[in-house]
């Protein structure tokens, strides 16, 4: 069943292109029904499904010469993604109800993409999931170049490049791990299985995983991402920052450390004090997170704030990935969950609820316009969401980074000073964002800038979405066992035995 | 008088191609003289059509197989199937060019496409020098003059000069190559010259003719640095004469080229292993393809004109098919013939597109695609799948094809390091083509249209072969084994 989250995404897609162009309610209550569908698919199958081990979907020849399997499979990892690929998807469409211009084709790219995100989640076949990970590329760069905002044409291309040179590193390792394999199989349990000679390994992991990387926004790589992301329309970031992302992330774990577990051994020698490529994406992690926050810290515009606030909270992900410790990847995994439902509503208050409405997203044109009283939704929004954000007990960002952080603490204790000091730069930018845009104590507040039109009021899917994302977060703050009792047996699983008895500590 | 009769037996098809040429033209001339432009394409193209469809009929359902004459001319299952695609290619350019207007001279357009047909028929039936220059030549003249055909173009004529031009000087390095290899083996038989080379080390003899020969079929795939007549031929030719030189021949001249080097100069392959080269061919070919994705690439981003742009891209595009010259293994033949179809179905439709856009906006250039999605929904889409099919999207055939080669290309060698770095230059300029594929994309579905633009009106016959395409180029995409199949059975049992 859990196959079809990817078969009506896409049939829902081909249905939206037939529609007539001027139905446009008809084609925002199909693409909701079609991202509905999926993710009531993806809950019953979360919900079915408590183990975490690996769940047969489809397993049929496909090109058989080669031995391509078109072969899906999910185990707890991906079962948390497919859920929250679910999630994003059907809120996604919430925040996008006013989308008036090419609506059916517009819902039609996305959930193409949608559909895509799942069939790299769901694909335990190599050449299937880059299959599946290319088809992303190409609606996101529409969505954002057609529907967007700010420099929308140069962010697109931006981005679509970025993925795509990303995804080139990713194809040569795959081919060169298909051919050293002896040409025979690209089933990923089997090529797990596989002793790739450690020299090959030190070779084809920095490659594919800084591959995967360049898409979960690994610095110094991380630059289409602000950009991408002020570009684009409000569902596509929320779609960018909440599940794309995650695909680079999920990337790096399902595949670069699952091939290549030695990869991440030491090095024969130290260069510049790192023993090995572990040592250097750790590094680059924590640079990220430190970066991101800081230039968050100093962002006018309202929606790079929160596009830096990724890039600063991807870093988390990738430095738990890094740990190799299981309390680490488990909240490695968290996290991917976690910042996918904050980001996505952090850019919906941004992108949809503010402005759409006052169409600035100068902190400083938006402190005057009061908004804590004109739109105090969308502040009391804003405000959960950035406590989430900063990882206050009681969310979903709490506990994963808080996993992390200790992860971090038995891997790298010197650089965990460095996780800190990103949390606290963290509660510093959204305590700045939130008190320039919301809560701005201006001097001129009973002149309040003229309104010829009075701000419209946040609409009902606005604020269904709104509740359904806080939720989500809120749920596994305090109940995280939900996840965890999925992602543990999963990372326990004989798929990463290699990375257990390889380089796990 | 038994050698006749089996001659008339392999060569039927080339023969029914051939008689159908004449026919079309005199019933063109005596016939339809009088008739508009229209009818008598319409009647030419349906009779040529018939006539490329027997042929079909002939070598799938009495296929006739031998060598007669020393390899003059060969029947076997893989250029069988060869030939039907050739044929196959043949037809969808007479329905291409059943709307165009650019010429009075139906009859004589027509039986130009067909003898070129034959000629490539021929050509990759063969493994005889003479045979093969032979065909060629009937091959490049009849393209010269379909180059030319738009009589009130000046564009037109002088892409024509240009490429008879080059062409000319190109077959004469061909044929000097092919000469020193008589004089060297004494004899014009693959096999022979390949055996004759053998054993001996490479000597200055065989290093020129390495080298003409290069020149000669690379000019024909339009390898860089020989590609110079392309952009001006992709340009200025008439759309289905464009499309037939940017699709048939090529499958053609691919097959030839493959044949002539791993049968002919099996011995003098070398290898093109950095930094430890062995001379021969293989890191001539390798040179040639690691400069062709280069430039081709880098010089098609600067493209205003679509046309121009595919011309860079097919330069691209031989530098990676090169790639399975250079590995010269089973495999990387299935993998080339997979490439080579798969890319000129692509490029056959994005002509038709442009053939429509082109009609209706008085020219190619991208400017003129500016929100076409709005005006022509069924035809952008097209455009779309040829376009990302070229750029190695997913699920397209384009991927599919590009995957398989690397991965031929990489398992070829004892030491799959060897053309390690042929393959990540390959991988990288690939993504350097998405850009400007995307460009043109952008415009066709991101830019708004011109106000002053009329709705687009494509005629039901070009709208059907875009759709047909399109669901080609996609099928074969997500179910590569319908193609991957044959060509791997047929190499299975024609033993390369």
């Amino acid at each position: 069943m859990l196959a079809w989250t990817i078969y009506i995404s896409f049939l829902g897609a081909a249905a939206l292109l037939l529609l007539p162009k001027t139905s446009v309610t008809a084609a925002r209550i199909l693409a909701l029904l079609t991202a509905l569908a999926g993710f009531a698919l993806a809950l019953t199958a979360f919900l079915q499904h408590r183990t975490g081990e690996m769940l047969p979907i489809v397993d049929v020849p496909w090109i058989s010469s080669l031995g391509i399997h078109y072969h899906l499979a999910a185990d707890g990892i991906s079962l948390v993604l497919v859920l929250l690929t679910g999630i994003v998807a059907v809120t996604g469409i919430l925040f996008s109800w006013d989308i008036a211009e090419r609506t059916n084709e517009f819902f039609a790219f996305y959930l193409l993409l949608i559909g895509a995100v799942y069939g790299v989640f769901l694909s335990a076949d190599l050449f299937l999931l880059f299959v599946f990970y290319e088809i992303v590329i190409i609606p996101k760069y529409f969505l954002i170049a057609t529907w967007g905002s700010t420099r929308r044409e140069y962010g697109a291309m931006k981005l679509a490049l970025y993925s795509f040179i990303g995804s080139a590193m990713v194809l040569i390792g795959l081919i060169a791990a298909y051919v050293a394999a002896g040409s025979r199989t690209t089933s990923l349990a089997d090529l797990a299985q596989f002793h790739f000679s450690p020299h090959f390994q030190m070779l084809a992991f920095p490659l594919v995983f800084v591959g995967f990387a360049i898409l979960a926004g690994l610095w110094p790589f991380h630059t289409w991402a602000p950009t991408g992301h002020v570009a684009a329309p409000t569902a596509a970031s929320m779609l960018l920052a909440g599940v794309v992302m995650k695909l680079g992330a999920y990337g790096c774990l399902r595949v670069a450390m699952v091939l290549f577990p030695l990869g991440l051994g030491p090095w024969s020698h130290h260069v510049l004090g790192l023993g090995s490529w572990r040592d250097v994406f750790a590094l680059l992690a924590i640079v990220g997170i430190v970066y991101g926050a800081s230039v968050a810290l100093v962002q006018k515009d309202f929606k790079f704030v929160i596009g830096y606030s990724s890039v600063s909270h991807m870093g988390f992900i990738l430095l738990g990935l890094m740990t190799l410790n299981q309390i680490g990847l488990s909240g490695a995994v968290l996290q991917m969950y976690s910042h996918g439902i904050l980001a996505g509503l952090l850019f919906a208050v941004v992108g949809r609820m503010v402005y759409a409405r006052t169409h600035t997203r100068e902190l400083a044109a938006l402190g005057p316009m009061n908004l804590n009283r004109v739109l105090p939704f969308a502040a009391a929004t804003f405000v959960i969401a950035g406590m989430a954000g900063m990882g206050l007990p009681g969310f979903s960002g709490f506990v994963a980074e808080l996993m992390i952080l200790i992860g971090a603490w038995h891997a790298y204790p010197l650089l965990a000073v460095g996780v800190g000091l990103g949390i606290v730069i963290g509660v510093a930018y959204v305590w700045r964002a939130l008190q320039k845009a919301f809560f701005s104590d201006s001097p001129t507040e009973p002149a309040a800038p003229p309104h010829h039109h009075p701000l419209p009021p946040i609409t009902l899917p606005e604020k269904l979405g709104a509740i359904i994302l806080i939720a989500a977060s809120v749920l596994v703050g305090i109940y995280p066992q939900v996840l965890l009792n999925l992602i543990v047996p999963a990372l326990n699983s004989p798929l990463f035995a290699g990375l257990r008895t390889g380089s796990w500590q | 008088m038994t050698n006749y009769s089996q001659l008339v037996q392999l060569a039927l098809p080339e023969i029914l191609v051939v008689a159908t040429a004449l026919l079309v033209m005199a019933i063109d001339l005596l016939a339809l003289r009088r008739r508009g432009t229209r009818v008598r394409f319409a009647v030419a193209a349906a009779l040529a059509s018939l006539g490329c469809a027997a042929a079909i009929l002939r070598i799938l359902l009495a296929p006739a197989q031998g060598s007669l004459f020393d390899g003059m001319l060969i029947a076997n299952p893989l250029i069988h199937l060869v030939q039907v695609a050739l044929l196959v290619f043949t037809i969808l350019t007479l329905l291409l060019a059943v709307d165009s207007t650019f010429t009075g001279h139906v009859g004589e357009f027509v039986l130009l496409l067909l003898t070129a047909t034959a000629g490539m028929m021929f050509l990759v039936a063969t493994q005889d020098l003479l045979v093969l220059f032979i065909s060629l030549e009937l091959l490049s003249l009849s393209l010269y003059t379909l180059a030319a055909f738009s009589k009130r173009s000046r564009q037109s004529w002088e892409a024509a000069l240009k490429y008879y031009l080059f062409g000319g000087m190109s077959a004469a390095f061909l044929l000097f190559g092919f000469s020193l290899l008589y004089g060297f083996a004494n004899s014009t038989s693959l096999p022979v010259i390949a055996a004759a080379i053998h054993g001996s080390a490479l000597n200055p003899f065989i290093a020129i003719a390495i080298v003409t020969t290069a020149i000669g079929l690379g000019f024909k795939i339009a390898a860089a640095p020989f590609h110079f007549w392309a952009p001006d031929v992709y340009q200025g030719a008439p759309a289905p004469s464009a499309a037939f030189i940017a699709s048939g021949s090529k499958v053609a001249s691919f097959f030839i080229f493959f044949q002539l080097v791993a049968i002919g100069l099996a011995a003098a392959a070398g290898t093109a292993a950095l930094p430890h080269i062995v001379r021969g061919w293989v890191p001539v070919l390798a040179l040639m393809a690691a400069v062709s994705m280069l430039l081709g690439n880098l010089v098609a981003i600067r493209q205003t004109s679509l046309r121009r742009l595919l011309a860079y891209s097919a330069v691209a595009h031989a530098g990676y098919m090169l790639l399975g010259i250079v590995a010269h293994t089973q495999q990387s033949l299935a993998a080339l013939l997979y490439y080579v179809i798969t890319y000129a179905l692509a490029t056959l439709g994005a002509f038709a597109v442009i053939a429509v856009v082109e009609d209706q906006r008085g020219s190619d250039r991208i400017a003129h695609f500016d929100g076409l999605s709005r005006q022509a929904p069924i035809l952008s889409l097209a455009l779309a799948v040829f376009l990302l099919s070229l750029a190695g999207i997913p699920p397209l055939a384009g991927f599919f094809a590009k995957f398989y080669l690397f991965a031929t290309v990489l398992g070829s060698t004892p030491h799959p390091a060897d053309l390690v770095w042929l393959v990540v230059l390959a991988i990288a300029m690939s993504a350097v083509s998405l850009y400007y594929y995307l460009r043109v994309l952008k415009a066709v579905y991101v830019t708004p249209p011109a106000a002053e633009a009329r709705p687009i009106h494509s005629p039901i016959l070009n709208q059907l072969l875009v759709l047909l395409l399109a669901a080609a180029v996609t099928l074969l995409g997500i179910f590569p084994n319908l193609l991957l199949h044959p060509i791997l059975a047929a190499i299975q049992s024609s033993g390369l």
